[in-house]
């Protein structure tokens, strides 16, 4: 047993924080939310790099690589707050490898891979999908409810933009008939929630990173502020957060490209924890700026509103924990 | 990235649980501490002989070698087992690695089988009524007298002094130096005239843990682990081997606790509530989110050989998650969960304990804002 990222997958992950270091400053993050615009130039680039290729099978154009390390690079975006489509490009692939039919993989992997095809997904109750990320301009959307999962185009599918905080992505409500993926979509909706938690752990990371930053820097009283008590311990308090949040995501990877029997377990395990953790540790982060993580200018707030958005995409932490209680109390009763 | 064993820690564990079958511990003699101790010195009796009690320990020291993962497979698979940890806890994660990396030859040769079969039980004499949080304040005081160090004052908090033999006690033997220069580690022979030891009935109505007095106690000068002025160092190198083990146990042990209080919530239809079916779930999920933490805090120390941010944030976790299920036992069980003696009324009271042994949940706090966030120090 050795659970951490191996040399190959610390690689991956420390080469795309060091170019979303470059591309992707605060400044970069506030100017396309704030014009509510996206950040075509950096994608294109990712897509050079083979960023949505990454978990695509080789038959398929892709690089096949694992949910692993698709998890890093989901983990880094996240941090960056980048406005770019990765999260639902990869999940669209991800649902269409796991669930879909020879016609389909061939139909759409190499063009998801290639970026020709901008995907997403969404969690579906009676037929909608109620949030779906950048839903407004993607050209495939999979919708997943109940275990089973459709293809959509703008062609087939009703898409009304919905107007979230998370101005980092445009979301909307879809709904349309589509054609159905022939497999059990479960497994593959559960490797999609394992990206969407990784992103979580990036924000989080990111927000506890500037927040020790800030505190160092800040005076008040003749010294930093983070040599106050009630300061540090509230950062500790947001590091015991990352780590275990941290741990829970990687352990739902591992059994995403590892163990699919534990999965469906390890995923909830994770979204439970994940989605509070990122609420508390973004709203933590605004605290311990004080005014000035109240101020627009300060842009803190974006990773909050995006965290907000991110904890309920695949469900509330609520839904997660009682999928949690349900699978372990199978075991003891 | 890997969570599943590998062949050799499968066959290790494999061996063990094969041993454990045709070993089971047993159950004590009766409901008192000295019963219960003695089942636990039995116990690691049946594991020495069976070449289990040090696993962590060098072979030409009686033990297996195992790695770190080993080791705590070790603790997992006991704790799974039902089989108590062995009585010479201390001296088998303290003493004995403490001797391995600061002993002479001949201290290695005097102490280290004893502490394997637990022929020679170890307590840790390191707190003291005025040196808590702030141990290097300590006052116990050792005076050369020819070849012998005497030592007066009082130690606290001292778990198994009843029953130890020996006592990796920290004093000051230099006033005039800076607080943390004038310390020596003594190993103190605690059945001698000048050693009463007190037992300290706690918050659950039993004695956990002891009060030490020193009165005229004598050290033969050969007896300083790590050099006169060195203890403070020495001490450093007892506590960085603390948790390793342990955590290991207590985190199943913890599950064990969620997995009862789980069944008796199913069977009683309360789980039909809501409230508690959420506080179960995320029970669970930190009772995983600490397992898979201590994982990547092994991993972590085996690539870079010391503890990372992960080893950091486990006892807080541990003590915190420990609290809230005995907390979620009394609203699942009611009134039931409140019975004096031994079960949940037993466990809400001694959980209380675990946010301030081993270091306070605030020390702790502290120390990771220090040196994992490096945040200024703070006070």
């Amino acid at each position: 047993m050795h659970f951490a990222l191996t040399d190959d997958q610390r690689e991956i992950k420390q080469t795309a924080r060091a170019l979303l270091a470059e591309r992707c400053s605060a400044a970069r993050v506030a100017e396309h939310a704030d014009g509510r615009g996206h950040d075509s130039q950096l994608w294109d680039e990712l897509v050079g790099l083979g960023w949505p290729a990454l978990g695509v099978p080789e038959e398929h154009g892709g690089l096949g690589l694992g949910v692993v390390e698709a998890m890093c690079l989901a983990d880094e975006l996240g941090g960056a707050l980048a406005s770019v489509p990765y999260l639902g490009t990869a999940a669209a692939a991800l649902l269409i490898r796991g669930a879909g039919s020879a016609d389909q993989k061939r139909a759409w992997l190499p063009r998801l891979a290639n970026g020709e095809v901008l995907g997403t997904f969404g969690m579906a109750r009676d037929g909608q999908g109620e949030l779906v990320p950048e839903g407004t301009r993607a050209d495939l959307i999979v919708l997943v409810e109940k275990g089973r999962a459709k293809l959509l185009t703008p062609a087939t599918a009703k898409v009304e933009p919905v107007d979230t905080i998370d101005r980092t992505r445009r979301y909307a409500k879809v709904t349309g008939e589509g054609e159905s993926l022939p497999d059990d979509a479960a497994l593959p909706a559960a490797r999609v929630s394992v990206l969407v938690a990784a992103e979580m752990v990036g924000l989080c990371q990111r927000t506890l990173d500037m927040t020790v930053a800030y505190v160092k820097d800040r005076r008040q009283f003749e010294r930093p502020v983070g040599a106050f008590q009630a300061v540090a311990h509230r950062c500790a308090d947001m590091l015991v957060d990352v780590e275990a949040a941290r741990s829970l995501v990687y352990g739902a990877a591992w059994a995403a490209d590892v163990a699919p029997g534990t999965l469906a377990r390890s995923a909830a395990l994770a979204m439970a924890y994940v989605g509070d953790a990122a609420r508390r540790v973004t709203s933590s982060a605004v605290q311990a700026h004080g005014g000035i993580g109240f101020t627009w200018e300060s842009g803190l707030h974006w990773w909050l509103r995006r965290a907000q958005l991110d904890a309920v995409l695949v469900g509330a932490p609520g839904h997660h924990r009682q999928r949690v209680a349900d699978a372990f109390t199978g075991d003891v009763s | 990235m890997d969570l599943s064993l590998s062949e050799k820690e499968t066959a290790f564990r494999n061996e063990l649980l094969d041993w454990l079958a045709a070993n089971p511990s047993g159950q004590p003699s009766g409901p008192g501490q000295d019963e219960q101790f003695e089942h636990r010195r039995a116990w690691q009796r049946r594991l020495a002989s069976g070449g289990w009690s040090a696993v962590h320990w060098p072979v030409e020291h009686g033990g297996r070698a195992a790695s770190l993962t080993e080791s705590a497979i070790f603790f997992e698979e006991i704790a799974r087992a039902g089989a108590p940890l062995p009585a010479n806890v201390l001296g088998l994660l303290l003493a004995g690695p403490t001797l391995m990396q600061c002993g002479t030859p001949e201290q290695r040769d005097r102490f280290l089988q004893p502490i394997v079969t637990g022929d020679e039980i170890w307590c840790q004499g390191f707190s003291e009524p005025e040196a808590g949080s702030d141990l290097a304040s300590l006052r116990t005081r050792a005076v050369l007298d020819g070849d012998t160090w005497v030592l007066n004052g009082q130690k606290l908090w001292t778990s198994y002094a009843r029953y130890a033999r020996w006592c990796m006690c920290l004093a000051r033997s230099d006033t005039d130096a800076p607080k943390h220069k004038g310390l020596t580690y003594f190993l103190l022979d605690m059945k001698q005239e000048g050693v009463r030891v007190r037992p300290l009935r706690d918050i659950t109505g039993a004695a956990h843990f002891n009060e030490v007095f020193l009165d005229n106690a004598l050290v033969p000068r050969d007896l300083v682990l790590g050099g006169v002025g060195n203890g403070w160092r020495t001490a450093l190198t007892t506590l960085s081997n603390e948790r390793s083990g342990l955590a290991f146990f207590h985190q199943v042990q913890m599950r064990q606790l969620l997995d009862r209080l789980a069944a008796v919530a199913v069977a009683r239809g309360s789980f039909a509530d809501l409230r508690v079916k959420d506080a179960l779930g995320e029970l669970y999920t930190r009772v995983e989110a600490l397992r898979l933490t201590a994982y990547r805090g092994l991993a972590t120390i085996e690539r870079h050989g010391q503890p990372g941010p992960e080893s950091a944030v486990t006892k807080l976790m541990w003590s915190a998650t420990n609290q809230q299920l005995t907390q979620l036992a009394v609203d699942v069980l009611g009134p039931d969960a409140l019975q004096e003696g031994p079960g949940w009324g037993y466990e809400l009271l001694r959980s209380k304990g675990n946010s301030i042994e081993g270091g306070t949940t605030e020390i702790l706090k502290s120390t990771v804002a220090e040196r994992v966030l490096s945040l200024p120090r703070s006070r």
